[in-house]
């Protein structure tokens, strides 16, 4: 049961990113273009994708934060609360790759259904560079103590 | 804003977080896709049944759209695949790096009001607008 009911969860939030056209890089890339604000071009659509999921995922997680996981033991909520180091780069490097193409861990999942020969490459590097972050990070020493902490209880 | 779509995209983002919602509700888990991809091939992991599940299903979205007449259209990537390479390496290395993505930290961290999930969301969306900003009115320019 709760491998069906993550299916379910993939397909919801899959159907989500088809709806809302965030499955489409050069939807999303025209969001991240600010300076195609006073020419007109500039597509909001993002925000509205954002602020509609905040208020759903808020709410809802308000509603059943208290309660214990119909099919686990106990919710997994992040602990990590440090704003350090390896947070800051870390997503400053996720916000270049996703500017050089337009394309995040979710929508480039999705995309793998379109058998498109570019969103194979991405999610195969992609994959890449997560286990290069795997294998690095248990030998890597006082630097990433941090990292260490923070990946034990990660966000997301 | 002449391809602004308000309607369809607060009903996507509104998928979205209830699809966040539902994976705590039934697995106590956040939905995190990066989080979730990584412990498929993470060799500490020993729970990717879910995760395998969870990608399935995402995968399994844009075919059922396309068999009920929505085919989403093939994605535009750049031409050259050694920009894409770099640009998958940078977000698979840098996600994990910083715990997160746009659904682990922009939707999931920010609902949980997280402040970690709240610096790493505007540093990630202030990178990439830098960097579209460079690459479309800079070197495109």
């Amino acid at each position: 049961m709760p491998v069906l009911a993550s299916l379910l969860c993939g397909f919801i939030f899959g159907l989500g990113l088809v709806i809302s056209q965030m499955v489409s890089p050069t939807k999303v890339l025209a969001f991240l273009d600010f300076l195609g604000i006073p020419s007109g071009t500039w597509d909001p659509s993002l925000a509205i994708v954002m602020a509609a999921g905040l208020a759903v995922a808020g709410i809802g997680y308000a509603v059943v934060r208290r309660r214990t996981p119909i099919f686990d033991t106990q919710m997994r909520w992040p602990t990590a609360t440090a704003i350090d180091r390896p947070l800051i780069i870390g997503a400053a490097l996720f916000g270049i790759g996703w500017g050089l193409v337009g394309l995040c861990p979710g929508p480039a999942v999705a995309n793998l259904a379109t058998l498109s020969p570019g969103v194979i490459v991405f999610v195969i590097a992609m994959v890449v560079g997560m286990v290069a972050f795997d294998l690095w990070q248990p030998r890597a020493a006082a630097p990433i103590e941090s990292a260490l902490a923070s990946a034990k209880a990660a966000d997301g | 804003m002449a391809n602004f779509t308000p309607i369809s995209a607060a009903i996507g983002g509104a998928l979205i977080g209830l699809a966040a919602v539902l994976l705590m509700l039934f697995n106590g888990r956040i939905a995190g896709v990066s989080g979730i991809t990584d412990g498929l091939f993470n060799p500490r992991t020993d729970d990717r049944l879910w995760r395998a599940a969870f990608v399935v299903g995402l995968i399994a979205a844009p075919l059922a759209a396309a068999l009920v007449g929505h085919a989403i259209p093939m994605p535009q990537m750049p031409a050259n695949y050694g920009l894409i390479a770099v640009a998958g390496l940078l977000v698979g290395f840098g996600t994990r790096l910083g715990n997160g993505c746009t659904s682990g930290h922009g939707i999931c961290g920010i609902a949980r009001l997280s402040p970690r999930s709240i610096t790493a969301t505007m540093v990630f969306m202030i990178a990439a607008v830098i960097v579209v900003a460079l690459m479309r009115h800079v070197i495109g320019g």
